[in-house]
C-alpha cells in the first residue's frame, strides 16, 4: 500500500499531503522536510526510486511540481509511476491543462479527485471516465447558494477542448469565479 | 459582522506577502477572525472558514482549533459541508485525538445515507483513517455495503474492509461471506478492489489462503481476458488493457501459488503468455513484466519459466531506462540465492552498473555484486569492487569496505592476496572502515605468520604516506609494535625489504602520539606499540623517556598506560620481556568462559581482544625456558599464567562456576611443597563432564611471622598434558597461617600418563625477593588414572 503522497513545489512548498497511515503532526512535518530535501536534491535524469527508512520512495516531476510517494515493500515501483501519471491525467481531465496554480487555488478539489482514485493507499478505480463522472455528479450536489461552480469552465472534461479558454484567462478572471 | 472572506481571496492575499513575517501576520489576523466566527456558531460560513483553515494548515500553521468544527460540518445536512468536514477530519484528526471517536456516529449515519456520494464520503474517510475502535463499531455497516449491487459503493466498501482488516485482523472472518462472488463482477473498479481485499486476507491468514486457492482458475481467466481483449478506451493505457488490474491479479496469483504445486501449474501458461506477449516499449508494459517475473520466481514454476524470467531481467539490465535497470537489480538480488548460476551469467552487466552515475543503481549493483562473489570469480570481482570503493560516494564506503572484508575472508585465494586487499581498503577508504574491523584485521594478521614481515613493511610504508585514517593507523601501529624487529632487520621475502632504523620507526610512532589527527584510541595504540618495542629494539632509553613523559598526560587513558609501563620499567623489569612477548595465534571463538581447556599455546582468554588495550598475555617464555632446561628439554611445554591479580573476588566467582557441578571423588590431597615456612597443598577434583580433566586446587599457607607478598605460583607439565592456570585468590600469603592463597589448576590428561609437575615460586619475604623451583612427583594415582 501507499503510505503517503506529497506534492511539492520546486521551491519546496507543500501543495498537497495525503497520509494513509496514522502519523502525528510532528512526524508529518519531519517526513515532509526529509522528502523535500531528498527529492529536490535529485539530479534531473536520475532514477525515480529511492530507499528511505523502510519505504520505497517513488517520485516524478511534472512541470513545477514533484509528486512523491512512499510505498511498502511489496508494491510495484514501475506501476506506481503509472499511478502518479494517472493522477496527473485525472487532474488534467478535471481542470483542463492543469497547472500548479490550479492545485493551489483548488486544493480541496485535488483532494476530492484523489479520494475517487485512491483509498487507504490502494487504487479504487482504474477508469478515468468513471472518476470524471463521479466528480461531476458530486459537484451537482454542491449547494447552489454557495457556488455556480458546476457550470464553471474548469470542470468540463478535456475532450471538449474548453481548456483553451481556461489557459487564456487572466488572474482576475480566474479569481472572479465563485467558490467557497 | 461582514461575511468572512472567500477562500480564493484569502489564498490570493497570502500569496502577495513578500516576507515570512508578513505572511504570518496575515495568517494570524485571519485565524482570529475565524476563531471568533467559530465562537459565534455561524452555520452559514463554517464551511468556508474550515476550508481556509485547511489552506493555512497546509502552509504549516496550527489548525487544531478547527477540529471540532470539522465534526459539526460532518454532522450537517448539506453536502458541501460534509465534503469539507470529512476532508478536514482526514487532514486534521488522527487516531490519537479523542475527538476522532466522536466521528463514529456521524459516519454510521452517513453510511446509511440515501445519497451514494455521502455514503462514499463516509466509506472513504473510514477507509483512510479509521481507528481500531471505529473499525470495530462500523465493520458491520461496511460488510453490508460490500454486498450491495451498487458498484460505486461496493468498490469503496471493499477498500474500507481492507483497512478494517489491517486495523483489526480478527474481524477478517466477518467479510468472508461477502467475498463469495466478488470476482464475477464486470466492473473493473470492483474487480480491482476485490483482488486487493482477497490479497490482504490471504496474506494475513493461512486458512484464508487455502480457502481462496480455488479462485486461481477464475483469476487466470480474468487475466487472460484482459490480455486477449481488444482495445477498450475506458481502461486503456498505452495499448495495454487495465495494467493496474493485471498487476494486482499477478500479485494475488503469486501469493496463491507460493509453495503449492497445483496452483503453480495452473498459472504456468498464463504467466508464460504475459511474459512473452507484453509490449515492452513503454513503462506500463515493463511494470507488468516486472510483476510477472516476481511471481514466476516466487511460485513453484517449472525451470523453463524461471529461465524466461531471468532472461527478462537480463534484458531489463540492458535497458536505457534507469528505473528499469534499478528494478532488474533489485529483483536479481531477491533471486540470487535460489538461482545463483542463472544470475552469474549476467555478472559482467551487473558489474558495469557499478559505474553508473545514479546513486540508487550503484547501491543495488554493489549489493548484488557482493552476493555474486564466489571462489571462482574472487580476483576479478575484487578488482572491480576495489575500483568502486576508490571512486564511490562516502555513503557507500563503509558498506563496501565491510563487504570487501567479508568476501576476502571467505574466498581469499592466498594469504598474500588477502593482506594486499586489506591494505588496499585501508589506504583508500581507511576512515570509513567500521570500528569492529580493526580487531578482526589484527587477528587475521597475527594468524598469517609467514606474512608478518611483509605486512609490517607495507603498513609502515602506508603510515609514512598518510596518518589521517584512524583504522589504518591503529592496525599499523599495532603491527609495528608486534613485528618492529622484523621491520628493522629487513627480513621481508615477498617484496624488496626497506631499510629502516629503529629511530625512524620510533619517530613515526611518536609522531602519531603528538599529531592532531590521532584520536585518543589511536594514541593508546601507538603508546603500547612503543612500549612493546622496548623488548625488540635496543634503544630502550628513548622508549623509557617517551613513556615517562606521558605519565603526566592529560588524557587519563594515556596517563594510566604510561604510568603502568613506567612501573614495568622500574619495578617489574624482570617480567617486562615476558609480558611484551610476541602475541600468540588468536582463536576466533565466541566467549566460552573459563570452562574450556585452551591450548597452552593460545590465549587463555578466549574472547576477541579488546580494541583499546590488546591484552598483555604473560607468556613467561624465559622463565618457562628455565623450567624446560631443568626438566631436560623438550618434553615440557611452557605454561600460560593469567595475570588478573586485581580481581580476587571474581576469581573466586569463576572458581565457583567451574566447580559448580563437579563431584568430589575421593582423591586424597597431597603436599606438593613445604619449605621455608611456605606450604603448598594440592586438593583434587575430577571434572564430571570430562574425566580426562583433573582440577587441582592449590592452597598456599605461611607459617612464618611475616607475610609473603607478591606471591606468584607457576607450573609446567610434560608435553602430553595440557595445563590451565586460573587466577589466584590473592598474592599475599598471610603470616602465621592466618589465611591462604588458593589457585586452580586444570590438567588435561588424555593419554592417562603419570602426572608430573615442575613448580616455580616467587615471593617477597621480609623485604627480600625469594625464588624457588621444585618438582612435584608424588601425585596420587587416582588423579591421573
Amino acid at each position: 500500500m501507499m503510505h503517503f503522497l506529497l506534492l511539492l513545489s520546486r521551491q519546496g512548498k507543500l501543495r498537497l499531503q495525503k497520509w494513509f497511515t496514522p502519523v502525528t503532526e510532528r512526524e508529518k512535518k519531519k517526513v515532509i522536510r526529509e522528502m523535500t530535501l531528498m527529492v529536490l536534491a535529485c539530479p534531473p535524469r536520475s532514477c525515480n526510486f529511492l530507499l528511505w527508512r523502510d519505504l520505497k520512495i517513488v517520485y516524478k516531476r511534472y512541470a513545477s511540481l514533484y509528486f512523491c510517494c512512499g510505498l511498502g515493500d511489496q508494491d510495484n515501483e514501475l506501476l506506481t509511476l503509472e499511478v502518479l501519471q494517472r493522477y496527473v491525467e485525472l487532474l488534467d481531465q478535471y481542470f483542463g491543462n492543469v497547472c500548479e496554480l490550479d492545485i493551489i487555488f483548488n486544493f480541496e478539489k485535488a483532494y476530492f479527485i484523489l479520494d475517487e482514485f485512491l483509498v487507504g493507499g490502494e487504487i479504487l478505480e482504474t477508469s478515468k471516465t468513471v472518476v470524471g463522472i463521479a466528480m461531476e455528479e458530486a459537484e451537482t450536489l454542491q449547494e447552489v447558494t454557495h457556488t455556480h461552480s458546476h457550470l464553471s469552465v474548469t470542470h468540463l472534461p478535456k475532450y471538449l477542448n474548453m481548456f483553451l479558454l481556461f489557459s487564456q484567462q487572466t488572474m482576475e478572471e480566474y479569481m472572479s469565479k465563485p467558490t467557497y | 459582522m461582514p461575511a468572512p472572506i472567500r477562500l480564493r481571496e484569502l489564498i490570493r492575499t497570502i500569496r502577495t506577502a513578500r516576507t515570512q513575517a508578513e505572511e504570518r501576520e496575515m495568517i494570524q489576523k485571519e485565524c482570529a477572525a475565524i476563531r471568533s466566527s467559530f465562537r459565534e456558531e455561524d452555520n452559514t460560513y463554517r464551511c468556508r472558514n474550515v476550508a481556509k483553515l485547511l489552506y493555512m494548515h497546509m502552509l504549516g500553521y496550527p489548525a487544531h482549533f478547527g477540529q471540532l468544527e470539522c465534526l459539526k460540518l460532518i454532522a450537517s445536512q448539506k453536502f458541501t459541508d460534509k465534503r469539507i468536514g470529512y476532508l478536514g477530519a482526514m487532514l486534521l484528526l488522527d487516531e490519537r485525538q479523542d475527538v476522532h471517536l466522536l466521528m463514529t456516529n456521524c459516519i454510521k449515519n452517513d453510511l446509511n445515507h440515501s445519497t451514494q456520494y455521502v455514503q462514499g464520503l463516509a466509506l472513504c474517510t473510514l477507509g483512510c483513517m479509521g481507528s481500531s475502535e471505529m473499525c470495530r463499531d462500523l465493520a458491520g455497516e461496511v460488510e453490508k455495503l460490500l454486498k450491495t449491487s451498487n458498484s460505486y459503493l461496493r468498490k469503496k466498501a471493499a477498500l474500507c474492509a481492507v483497512h478494517v482488516i489491517r486495523k483489526v485482523p480478527e474481524l477478517m472472518e466477518m467479510f468472508l461471506p461477502a467475498t463469495k462472488n466478488l470476482l464475477s463482477e464486470k466492473n473493473h473498479g470492483v474487480l480491482h478492489t476485490s483482488v486487493v481485499l482477497l490479497t490482504e486476507m490471504c496474506e494475513r491468514s493461512p486458512d484464508m489462503l487455502l480457502h481462496f486457492r480455488k479462485l486461481v482458475p477464475q483469476l487466470v481467466r480474468i487475466l487472460k481476458n484482459l490480455i486477449m481483449s481488444g482495445y477498450s478506451p475506458e481502461h486503456d493505457v498505452s495499448g495495454i488493457s487495465d495494467p493496474f488490474l493485471q498487476v494486482r491479479i499477478l500479485r494475488l496469483l503469486r501469493i496463491l501459488g507460493r509453495s503449492d504445486d497445483d496452483s503453480s501449474e495452473a498459472m504456468n501458461d498464463i504467466l508464460a503468455q504475459v511474459a512473452t506477449n507484453t509490449e515492452t516499449s513503454k513503462n506500463v508494459g515493463n511494470a507488468i513484466l516486472y510483476e510477472t517475473v516476481l511471481t514466476i520466481m516466487d511460485i513453484k514454476s517449472e525451470s523453463g519459466l524461471r529461465v524466461l524470467a531471468i532472461n527478462i531481467l537480463g534484458r531489463f539490465l540492458l535497458n536505457n531506462d534507469k528505473n528499469i535497470r534499478y528494478v532488474a537489480l533489485t529483483s536479481l538480488l531477491k533471486t540470487v540465492q535460489t538461482d545463483h548460476n542463472a544470475v552469474q551469467r549476467h555478472r559482467s552487466t551487473i558489474v558495469d552498473c557499478l559505474k553508473d552515475l545514479d546513486v540508487s543503481i550503484k547501491r543495488r549493483a554493489m549489493e548484488l555484486s557482493f552476493a555474486l562473489v564466489n571462489g571462482n570469480n574472487i580476483r576479478g570481482m575484487m578488482k572491480e569492487l576495489l575500483y568502486f570503493l576508490d571512486s564511490c560516494d562516502p555513503e557507500f564506503k563503509a558498506d563496501c569496505a565491510s563487504g570487501v572484508f567479508l568476501a576476502a575472508e571467505k574466498y581469499a585465494p592466498s594469504k598474500r592476496w588477502h593482506i594486499d586487499t586489506i591494505m588496499r581498503v585501508l589506504t583508500t577508504a581507511g576512515s570509513y572502515v567500521r570500528d569492529d574491523s580493526v580487531p578482526n584485521l589484527i587477528q587475521l594478521i597475527t594468524n598469517s605468520v609467514e606474512m608478518h614481515a611483509y605486512t609490517v613493511q607495507r603498513l609502515y610504508k602506508a603510515l609514512l604516506d598518510d596518518i589521517s585514517q584512524q583504522p589504518l593507523v591503529q592496525v599499523s601501529s599495532w603491527c609495528i609494535g608486534e613485528y618492529g624487529d622484523l621491520l628493522v632487520s629487513g627480513q621481508c621475502e615477498e617484496e624488496e625489504p626497506i631499510q629502516v632504523t629503529e629511530d625512524e620507526v620510533l619517530d613515526v610512532l611518536e609522531g602519531l602520539l603528538v599529531s592532531n589527527l590521532s584520536t585518543p584510541v589511536t594514541r593508546g595504540y601507538s603508546l603500547t606499540a612503543i612500549m612493546k618495542l622496548s623488548t625488540r629494539f635496543s634503544s630502550v632509553n628513548r622508549i623509557k623517556k617517551v613513556v615517562s613523559i606521558y605519565g603526566s598526560s592529560i588524557d587519563v587513558e594515556l596517563q594510566q598506560r604510561a604510568v603502568e609501563y613506567n612501573a614495568l620499567f622500574k619495578k617489574y623489569d624482570h617480567m617486562r620481556s615476558a609480558l611484551l612477548e610476541r602475541m600468540p595465534i588468536m582463536e576466533k571463538t565466541a566467549s566460552n568462559g573459563p570452562t574450556e581447556i585452551v591450548q597452552t599455546n593460545g590465549e587463555t582468554e578466549p574472547s576477541v581482544p579488546d580494541t583499546k588495550l590488546p591484552p598483555l598475555i604473560t607468556q613467561p617464555a624465559n622463565q618457562a625456558n628455565d623450567l624446560l632446561d631443568l626438566l631436560g628439554g623438550n618434553d615440557v611445554v611452557p605454561v600460560i599464567q593469567t595475570t588478573l591479580p586485581t580481581k580476587p573476588a571474581s576469581a573466586g566467582g569463576e572458581l565457583l562456576d567451574l566447580l559448580g557441578d563437579l563431584s568430589l571423588s575421593a582423591i586424597p590431597p597431597m603436599t606438593a611443597y613445604n619449605k621455608n615456612g611456605l606450604k603448598i597443598e594440592f586438593t583434587f577434583e575430577r571434572a564430571n563432564p570430562n574425566p580426562n580433566i583433573a582440577v587441582i586446587t592449590i592452597h598456599a599457607t605461611n607459617t612464618t611471622e611475616a607475610d609473603m607478598t607478591e606471591f606468584v605460583f607457576q607450573a609446567a607439565v610434560p608435553k602430553t598434558f595440557q595445563l590451565q592456570l586460573l587466577s589466584p585468590s590473592s598474592n599475599i600469603v598471610p603470616a602465621l597461617n592466618q589465611g591462604s592463597v588458593t589457585q586452580v589448576i586444570r590438567v588435561l590428561n588424555p593419554q592417562k600418563q603419570q602426572l608430573r609437575m615442575r613448580v616455580k615460586l616467587t615471593y617477597t619475604h621480609k623485604g627480600s625477593p625469594v625464588q624457588d623451583l621444585a618438582e612435584v612427583n608424588n601425585f596420587p594415582p587416582q588423579s591421573w588414572q
